[in-house]
């Protein structure tokens, strides 16, 4: 049972991501994987989808990574891992081997809600032993912003462009936690590099649990959300805060919020930071906010502040 | 040793099952699909200490065989046809990354339409995939040419694919001997390949290549699939030595002084040699070659066993649309195109999607190779069997 | 600038592995940045928010416990200054080469 980190003083001084890498300056992906690593330790197997963060870290002769890496595909991080996990137990089982990282799948919400969906159910139930964490940064954004499933309602890429017949994405966000947690694995939660404990803590919960575990981790992104590049955390806080992006977990098919917001800020707050939501209409923002209320009743977060 | 009667893919589970393999990806697809239920029920009743992954497709199957190669597990995986086909993008990532998983490929036609019955389309679609490919004529060549896959595959680090024709040879029960488990395991010794992801290494694995690096990261692999030719020759010196069957290259027959002949890859040649034999006894001249080495291609000796030969018909058993010719005839005319004196290639396509080959094509394909002997030129490309 | 001399095939690791970890220390990033960030430690508390914010781990501690920016990986985002609650980080105008 790993402890929980509580204080500054006990994260682990390690940087097991390492800098000079080529992720955009503020890209809050980044620090999610730093806080990731800070929780798992060296003990880990990362598998990585192509992306933002895979393409950005493993430029030959460059590698961002201290810890064992591997990319193959786009799609199948999940299959991947559940190569290794199944390496891993034959080997230990066969006394070939007394190695056993963690495996952490990485992949991006492209490689994981589209094209990477297949290979992370499969993974799931199977029950492989391992971690899959989803960095949302809501679209396409290696490839230069498209829209994927997991881009919001009325935000603007490429190809959900606003125009004189569209208002960006018509959409709603797939629940990625929500079809994992129907596989039936013992662990799934929601989590954000603005909130560090919270994300480091559930990395740990993740790893502790038998079986597989997936987080969901927005990591908000300013060349495809349009915003200034030392704005990302505060996005996230944000986020957060207008109860868009609960923090909970579910452990064993019991949801519980992590992070309580009493009084939430109007998404209005959220939208109006992000170029991708600039042409978003009155009737809209009305739209996303019933909707953001809906969600906030069911998770039990607080009313919205006047 | 033990005789028992087998299907090929029987034979290719017991070899796996004997090559104490760690980790199997299993996906369904007839005609292949025999050869992961036997493994199942080895694993099971525990005769195979084997991790059995049900993947959810086979672009996963080969995604988890990559991911398992590369922690130094010994790795099987079986498809045919859609199956490869899907897995295609991984097949190049995974010689690249020089990761020595051996896979049974059941040939089989890829659709459009859908057929499950055999030829060579699905293998040929990945001839340039990276992969060293031989092929197995019978469930016993089935059953030794998988044991020393894993062999060739862990020793080249280059993976290995074992084609054999579906049903023909897949689902045919033949008499096959199988040597001592222990004798086996002697061969192919069962200790762990390195692992490329151990934490105390922390290596970067599948990383990007630019510009500047590509060129030379792909060099390795095809710099590994030359140097195979030569060791693929000694390690099926050393398997005779130990197991007495003698697998080479090129198999020949009455090619000692055959005027013209016909070239095959997989089952066909059974009927090519029946055919030939009848014709060596109304004195003719013929002959029968076939392929066992596809990757790589043994252009060298297979320009050798030519000298001399006036005529030779090539017969594909799968297609190029638009091509200057099919697969098998294109790799057959540019091996041979250094040579100073070539013998005419008449090209044949026969057997597609199942089509059956009786004995009667055969001599009309051994007439016309004759008459592109005589002639000094091939005509136009024979559709053999097709209907207007 | 020289040209630094490429490995061939026979160098590079098998199947292009990178076989130094955290070698990407090696890539400049120092020149993306504009601004960078100036710690005024009188003011610094010592709170780590900016460490555990920063995407390049550019804030480093050192042994003494001192919160420093270690400009050769800044990339000069300025999460830092946003993220300081005593508001001890200003983003200072790069002088220009």
């Amino acid at each position: 049972m790993s402890t929980a980190l509580r204080t500054i003083k006990d994260v682990p001084k390690e940087e097991y991501f390492a800098p000079g890498n080529r992720l955009c300056a503020g890209c809050t992906a980044a620090t999610a994987i730093r806080q990731i690593l800070k929780a798992s330790g060296r003990n880990v197997v990362v598998v990585t989808a192509t992306g933002c963060v895979e393409v950005a870290t493993s430029y030959f002769p460059q590698s961002a990574w201290r810890v064992p890496w591997v990319h193959v595909a786009f799609e199948n991080a999940a299959a991947v891992a559940s190569g290794i996990e199944s390496a891993m137990k034959a080997l230990n089982r066969k006394k070939k081997s007394d190695e056993k990282p963690h495996v952490i799948a990485l992949g991006g919400d492209g490689g994981t809600f589209d094209i990477g969906l297949q290979s992370l159910s499969g993974a799931l139930e199977r029950g492989h032993d391992f971690l899959y964490i989803c960095y949302d940064n809501e679209a396409y954004m290696n490839t230069g912003i498209q829209r994927s499933s997991a881009t919001p309602y009325c935000a603007a890429t490429t190809t959900c462009p606003p125009g004189k017949l569209s208002a960006g994405q018509s959409t709603q966000k797939k629940d990625l936690v929500a079809i994992a947690v129907a596989h039936g694995i013992p662990y799934a939660a929601t989590a954000c590099p603005s909130y560090p404990f919270d994300l480091m803590n559930k990395v740990r919960r993740a790893l502790d649990v038998e079986g597989p575990a997936l987080l969901h981790v927005l990591t908000p992104c300013p060349t495809g959300w349009r915003f200034d590049i030392d704005r990302g955390i505060d996005v996230g806080k944000l986020a957060v805060m207008t109860g868009l992006w609960p923090l909970y977990e579910v452990v064993n098919g019991v949801t519980k919020l992590t992070v309580q917001v009493p009084r939430r800020e109007p998404v209005k707050r959220y939208l109006e930071v992000q170029g991708r939501f600039k042409h978003v209409k009155d009737e809209d923002v009305k739209r996303i906010q019933e909707r953001t209320d809906l969600l906030a009743a069911k998770f039990g977060l607080g009313p919205v502040r006047q | 040793m033990k005789r028992l009667g087998l299907s090929g893919n029987y034979a290719v589970a017991y070899a796996v099952k004997m090559a104490d393999v760690d980790v199997i990806a299993a996906y369904p697809i007839t005609p292949q699909t025999t050869i992961v239920e036997k493994l199942s029920d080895f694993v099971a009743n525990g005769e195979l200490d084997a991790e059995y992954i049900n993947v959810e497709s086979e672009h996963s199957a080969m995604s988890a065989c990559v991911g398992a190669s590369l922690t130094g597990a010994r790795v099987f995986t079986a498809t045919s046809s859609q199956g490869l086909a899907y897995m295609h993008e991984v097949l190049f990532m995974a010689s690249t990354l020089r990761t020595p998983i051996v896979m049974a490929n059941v040939n089989r036609a890829l659709s459009a339409p859908l057929n499950i019955w055999n030829d060579h389309s699905d293998a040929m679609a990945e001839r340039d995939s990276g992969w060293i490919q031989l092929w197995a004529s019978s469930a016993q060549e089935a059953f030794d040419t998988t044991i020393e896959a894993f062999k060739i595959a862990e020793d080249i680090l280059l993976p290995v694919m074992v084609n054999f024709d579906g049903f023909i040879v897949s689902h045919t029960y033949e008499p096959v001997t199988l040597p001592d488990e222990e004798e086996v395991r002697r061969y192919i010794p069962s200790k762990p390949l390195t692992n490329r992801l151990s934490p105390r290494l922390a290596y970067s694995v599948g990383v990007v290549g630019p510009p500047e690096y590509y060129y030379e990261m792909k060099y390795q692999a095809v710099d590994a699939m030359e140097r195979s030719r030569q060791r693929i020759k000694e390690i099926e010196a050393d398997f005779n030595q130990r197991f007495g069957k003698d697998y080479k290259d090129i198999n020949t027959y009455y090619m000692e002084d055959a005027e013209y002949a016909l070239l095959i890859m997989g089952s066909m040649t059974g009927t090519a040699r029946v055919v030939a034999e009848s014709l060596r006894r109304r004195g003719e001249k013929a002959g029968v070659v076939s392929i066992r080495w596809f990757r790589p291609f043994p252009f060298e000796r297979l320009a050798e066993i030519l000298k001399g030969v006036r005529g030779v018909g090539v017969i594909d058993r799968a297609v190029t649309p638009g091509g200057p010719s099919n697969p098998l005839f294109v790799d057959v005319a540019s091996g041979l195109y250094g040579m100073t004196e070539r013998s005419v290639l008449q090209s044949f396509v026969a057997g597609l999607g199942g089509r059956d080959v009786p004995t009667d094509e055969f001599e009309m394909m051994f007439s016309r190779t004759k008459e592109a002997a005589r002639n000094g030129r091939a005509g136009p490309c024979v559709y053999v069997g097709l209907r207007e | 600038m020289s040209k630094k001399k490429l490995k061939g095939w026979k160098e590079i690791p098998m199947g292009g592995m990178i076989t130094e970890p955290g070698s990407s220390v090696q890539f400049d990033v120092s020149a993306w940045r504009t601004y960078k960030p100036v710690i005024d430690q009188s003011k610094c508390t010592k709170c780590g928010m900016c460490w555990i914010y920063c995407p390049e781990a550019a804030i480093i501690i050192k042994e003494d416990g001192k919160y420093e920016v270690d400009l050769s990986f800044c990339k000069g985002c300025g999460i830092c200054e946003r993220t300081c609650a005593p508001k001890a980080i200003t983003m200072v105008k790069e002088e220009s080469v």
